[in-house]
């Protein structure tokens, strides 16, 4: 077997599972989740320190910045204006460029708004950012901000956080298809299986955090996640055999006995 | 204008709090937090770490101090 590692904007992964720090119960729980995923990446989110308790525990404590590349995020940010500040204030926290771009429409689906989300990335470029871009399945819109100059294309399986599934292979297929960057399924993954169907489409990577974070055993999943997406990706490369409504017989029909 | 006592009053992530503080640097060190692991912005500017210590801070000024959290 040849060594399969990823690229994005000039940065080289082994592992091609990428998970969000959120929605933990605890620090430590956080900690070795991410451990269990085998995980280089890790999404973060950029927020006011807590004034009235300075000494409380931070992520960088538990997560650190030197062993894990963070990918800060702009969750919570609705203009391009927000988006722009927050990551550049990211930049200054960290010292990196390469960033995931969100912007949210409304709840109950979160689902990005394109427009916003075009704008946002047109900003964060123009500022020098390497920009991993969060998007709706939607191919005419994942070309458009690759041609824009985005590093990778995320578009989502399912909304954030509902645990369905990749609810649209076939588009997430002509995506990666089109594309001449990474393409990332974000958001919507429930389970292993999920994550390793993802995978078998030809995507290069996973984003996830609640099918781990929201699991039983948190840490158990993330292990089943890393797994997950090696398997996928190694059937995606080794070809599925063709589909048949009929049966093929495994074993030889001749030398039986009489 | 800093007052006799040499107390301002400035905005911090949205509270007013009266420092006496000159500097970031100073602000950082009387808030109680360690300056590798957030990032300021003076009035919607960012302030490069490397200027923590030359950067003064005026009455009226607001603040914003951030650090990384989990996020998905």
């Amino acid at each position: 077997m040849t060594e399969d590692s990823w690229e994005v904007a000039g940065r080289r992964f082994n592992s091609r599972l990428i998970v969000g720090t959120g929605r933990y119960k605890s620090l430590e729980e956080t900690r070795d989740s991410i451990a269990a995923s085998g995980a280089e990446i890790v999404t973060v989110a950029v927020r006011r320190v807590n004034l009235s308790d300075p000494n409380a525990p931070m992520l960088q404590d538990f997560v650190p910045p030197d062993r894990y590349t963070y990918l800060p995020n702009t969750a919570g940010c609705f203009t391009a204006q927000d988006a722009v500040r927050t990551l550049r204030l990211a930049r200054e926290a960290g010292g990196w460029n390469l960033v995931k771009l969100e912007v949210l429409g409304p709840p109950p689906f979160l689902y990005p708004d394109m427009a916003a989300t075009f704008e946002a990335a047109a900003a964060l470029i123009g500022d020098g950012f390497e920009v991993m871009v969060y998007c709706a399945d939607d191919p005419v819109a994942a070309k458009r901000l690759e041609e824009m100059g985005c590093v990778a294309i995320m578009p989502l399986g399912a909304p954030i956080g509902s645990g369905m599934g990749v609810v649209n292979p076939y588009m997430i297929r002509a995506i990666k298809a089109a594309a001449k960057v990474p393409v990332l399924v974000d958001a919507g993954i429930g389970t292993a299986s999920e994550a390793a169907f993802a995978m078998e489409l030809g995507c290069d990577a996973v984003l996830l955090n609640s099918a781990i974070a929201h699991a039983r055993d948190p840490v158990r999943m993330a292990l089943a996640m890393k797994h997950a997406v090696i398997a996928g990706r190694a059937a995606h490369l080794a070809g599925r055999m063709p589909r048949d409504y009929r049966a093929d017989a495994s074993s030889p029909m001749t030398g039986l006995i009489r | 204008m800093r007052g006799m006592d040499g107390i301002i009053g400035i905005q911090v992530n949205g509270e007013t709090r009266h420092v006496a503080a000159a500097t970031i640097t100073e602000l950082l060190r009387e808030i109680g937090l360690a300056e590798r692991k957030v990032a300021v912005e003076r009035n919607l500017e960012i302030v490069p770490r490397s200027q923590y210590a030359t950067t003064h801070l005026a009455d009226g000024d607001a603040i914003e101090i951030v650090h990384f959290i989990g996020g998905g």
